[in-house]
């Protein structure tokens, strides 16, 4: 194991990745001689030439293209979007190209592609370009979307995904870039479709992917500490597939969940969680299933108003009380200024 | 405005249902006016208005049922305060907080069961408590529930599981998946349970728990009794009157024994209680099979009253219980109740204890049957009296001779007529 960031263990894993297989390469807006704007391609350009680290013009929905067309011939592209946003401009290519071309010609053409994007906001970067659309991809049949929030997943599903034959969405944050944790140093691919349960615990499942699953991670160790809290995490890790029963099982054991999501509320992410719990463990709910969302707002570009758009550890405190009450369940200790 | 809710009209009662409206919406109320008729577990009782105005919004319908304390119409007594729409809102609104909602256009925030009541007779339960009261025959009825809306969570079922040590025993000792294989095997059908039904089971079973009953058997010789019966009736018939049944004479000698012994005519408290109750009112409760269930009205001051009025109490009480009608009152205030399976057969049996009462007679059939008298064997009606009697007021030397002066006053009947 290595101690690196999420960044480090992104850019290491492209290059183990592109040495290991010389169909692997590179293409995006900025990732050669700027070394991409989050610089998780440094140094691939000098060490890797042109022909593998692509510059591309702006134009999201052409190369794009261009890379669905690439791997349809049997290269294994990894396209960087800059942020999940610019997606929106590359939609039709990634929906009605990527994800149906398999089976639409009947299983006779893979498309091997990796579209590697962050999302998040809390960068001030206003209302266009701090969005959490990941799952717009999810919804999608023929593709897959994964989600890491750690350093070793980051690596663990980037593989995963290159290795991949058909289509994968991966998706980073801005948040997490800069975070750390211990990284394996063999090249072993997560199984995409794969929750992990991140802490176990009895009292109640906290869900989370990408950053809420580390924000999950983190309230789950203060409650420990601060409230003798015994709180289950899962991190998602894959939004499609999605892995329920992980899901289920832990709600079994805990009879209650609290699902956080960067995303809005209404439609989102934790709508298709707390329906699956429904389904696959309603004879073991003790109490609603909560979510926790952002404000259904655009994203005000005021930092105030940002922080308070954005779903806050305070948020996911308070859910998990109100949650904690409906049960019954006594408490030692009283979280303050929650309310 | 003024908030009407459902009363308690029993001790017994947890729920009501509006059996009937009386007044409408829009129409101006009196005190002393009828609102409505509430259906409770025993009796339909009519509800009067304690305040005037005007009936400005009913809230529970004619048929529907809510639990104690629940609003079931709004009174507008002119002195302002929120409005008839702001109170319902305040009770079936639910739309949540919303975090930061500058734009209403985009705003759809989800809708939180806090602010939901429950409606009607359902109790609300989790999921989970639902799945494991059913696994292990455990009634919600019997839970109270303190989540949300007064749900029943898995705290409220796991701390009633282990107060209760029956649940315990039935626990320990029945496996659910066996248990449904062998309903199964049995061609068991799920029938609900009436209300009725779980009040007498809930009462019964708290008396014959708790209540250490002992038994005490004679037997009453009814000859002279069943001849006088049969010369009255056939005199009454001639004016029309309608037939005196033995019971009613029951009724009339088991009140007269009560006032020698005021000592059965008590009420035991409660351990904790340094006292105990001394009924001076003799009022009979009388077992009776309904349709609905068993109730038993209440023959007032019985000690008093001749053998016609009784008779006539019993004629009209049976007719009503058969129907339902019984109210309340006419069930309430009993000091001693009569059990009587004669009519089937029965030559003797013994009966649980009505609470708070503190003594029960159990009636056999009056059966001819061979006595030795005077050394000959004669021909008699005789019926055996089981008094059932609370021993932490009643020793068996009081209940045997209560029993005693009982028989004595059925085996010389006249002063039954007085």
């Amino acid at each position: 194991m290595v101690m690196k960031t999420y960044r480090q263990a992104l850019r290491d894993t492209l290059r183990e990745e592109m040495l290991r297989d010389e169909s692997v390469f590179l293409m995006g807006e900025e990732i050669g001689v700027f070394e991409g704007s989050y610089k998780i391609t440094a140094g691939l350009l000098e060490e890797f030439g042109e022909k593998r680290v692509r510059d591309t013009p702006i134009a999201e929905e052409g190369f794009t293209g261009a890379a669905v067309g690439a791997a349809m011939l049997g290269l294994r592209p990894v396209v960087e979007l800059m942020t999940i946003n610019f997606s929106l401009i590359a939609i039709d290519q990634i929906i009605n190209s990527a994800a149906k071309i398999y089976g639409m010609f009947g299983g006779q053409v893979k498309v091997p592609l990796v579209i590697r994007t962050p999302g998040g906001g809390g960068q001030q970067l206003g209302a266009t370009h701090s969005q959490n659309i990941e799952l717009f991809y999810a919804f999608i049949p023929g593709l897959k979307v994964v989600a890491p929030s750690t350093p070793a997943d980051a690596k663990a599903l980037l593989i995963a995904a290159i290795r991949d034959d058909d289509p994968v969405l991966f998706l980073e944050n801005l948040a997490l870039y800069n975070t750390n944790g211990e990284v394996p140093e063999a090249s072993e691919p997560a199984i995409i479709g794969k929750a992990a349960v991140t802490r176990e615990g009895k009292d109640l499942t906290l869900i989370g992917y990408s950053r809420m699953a580390y924000i999950a991670n983190k309230v789950a160790e203060e409650l420990a500490i601060s409230d003798g809290l015994n709180i289950e995490v899962i991190d998602l890790r894959s939004l499609r597939p999605l892995d329920r029963e992980t899901i289920i099982n832990s709600v079994k054991k805990t009879n209650a969940a609290v699902v956080l999501e960067d995303d809005w509320l209404t439609y989102g992410i934790g709508a298709e969680i707390a329906a699956s719990i429904s389904d696959g463990a309603f004879d073991y709910l003790d109490a609603p299933v909560r979510r926790v969302a952002m404000a259904e707002v655009p994203m005000p570009y005021s930092k105030v108003l940002e922080t308070a758009a954005l779903p806050s550890i305070q948020d996911v405190t308070h859910a998990i009380y109100e949650t904690l009450d409906a049960m019954g369940r006594p408490r030692h200790k009283i979280g303050q200024g929650h309310d | 405005m003024i908030e009407i809710t459902m009363p308690r009209l029993s001790d017994t009662m947890e729920e009501g249902a509006i059996h009937k409206w009386h007044k409408s919406q829009g129409d101006t109320v009196a005190v002393g006016d009828i609102l409505c008729e509430i259906e409770t577990d025993k009796a339909t009782m009519e509800y009067e208005a304690f305040d005037s105005g005007i009936l400005s919004t009913i809230l529970v319908k004619e048929g529907e049922t809510v639990s104690i304390g629940a609003l079931i119409a709004l009174l507008d007594d002119g002195k302002g305060g929120a409005s008839p729409s702001d109170i319902v809102k305040k009770v079936a609104d639910s739309v949540a907080r919303a975090v930061v909602t500058p734009n209403p256009a985009v705003d759809s925030a989800p809708i939180l069961e806090r602010s939901i009541r429950p409606v009607g007779n359902r109790r609300f339960a989790s999921p989970i408590v639902r799945r494991l009261a059913e696994n292990q025959g455990i009634d919600l009825n019997l839970i109270q529930g303190t989540g949300p809306a007064g749900r029943i969570v898995r705290a409220d079922l796991e701390a009633f599981i282990a107060q209760d040590p029956v649940v315990l025993a039935h626990q320990s000792t029945i496996v659910p998946t066996i248990f449904t294989q062998i309903d199964a095997k049995r061609g068991s059908e799920k029938v609900e349970v009436t209300k009725i039904r779980r009040i007498i089971a809930k009462r019964l079973g708290e008396s014959y728990r708790e209540t250490p009953h002992f038994f005490v058997t004679a037997t009453a010789d009814l000859e002279l009794l069943t001849q006088m019966r049969s010369d009255l009736n056939e005199q009454n018939a001639a004016k029309g009157i309608a037939k005196i049944s033995v019971n009613d004479f029951l009724i009339k000698a088991t009140a007269l024994a009560l006032r020698e012994h005021p000592m059965i005519n008590v009420s035991y408290q409660g351990d904790d209680s340094p006292t105990i109750l001394v009924n001076h009112r003799i009022n009979i409760g009388v077992a009776v099979a309904s349709k609905n269930g068993l109730v038993v009205p209440v023959i007032e001051d019985a000690d008093q009253k001749n053998i016609m009025s009784i008779s006539a109490d019993t004629k009209r009480l049976a007719s009503l219980a058969s129907t339902k009608g019984l109210s309340l009152d006419q069930m309430a205030g009993g000091t001693f109740t009569i059990s009587n399976l004669g009519m089937f057969g029965v030559e003797e049996f013994t009966a649980i204890i009505n609470p708070p009462e503190a003594a029960i007679l159990a009636v056999g059939a009056a059966i001819k049957e061979p006595v030795v008298i005077g050394g000959q064997i004669v021909v008699r009606t005789r019926s055996r009296l089981t008094l059932s009697s609370d021993h932490r007021v009643i020793d068996g030397a009081q209940a045997a001779e209560f029993l005693q002066t009982l028989i004595g006053i059925l085996e010389n009947p006249w002063r039954l007529l007085s």
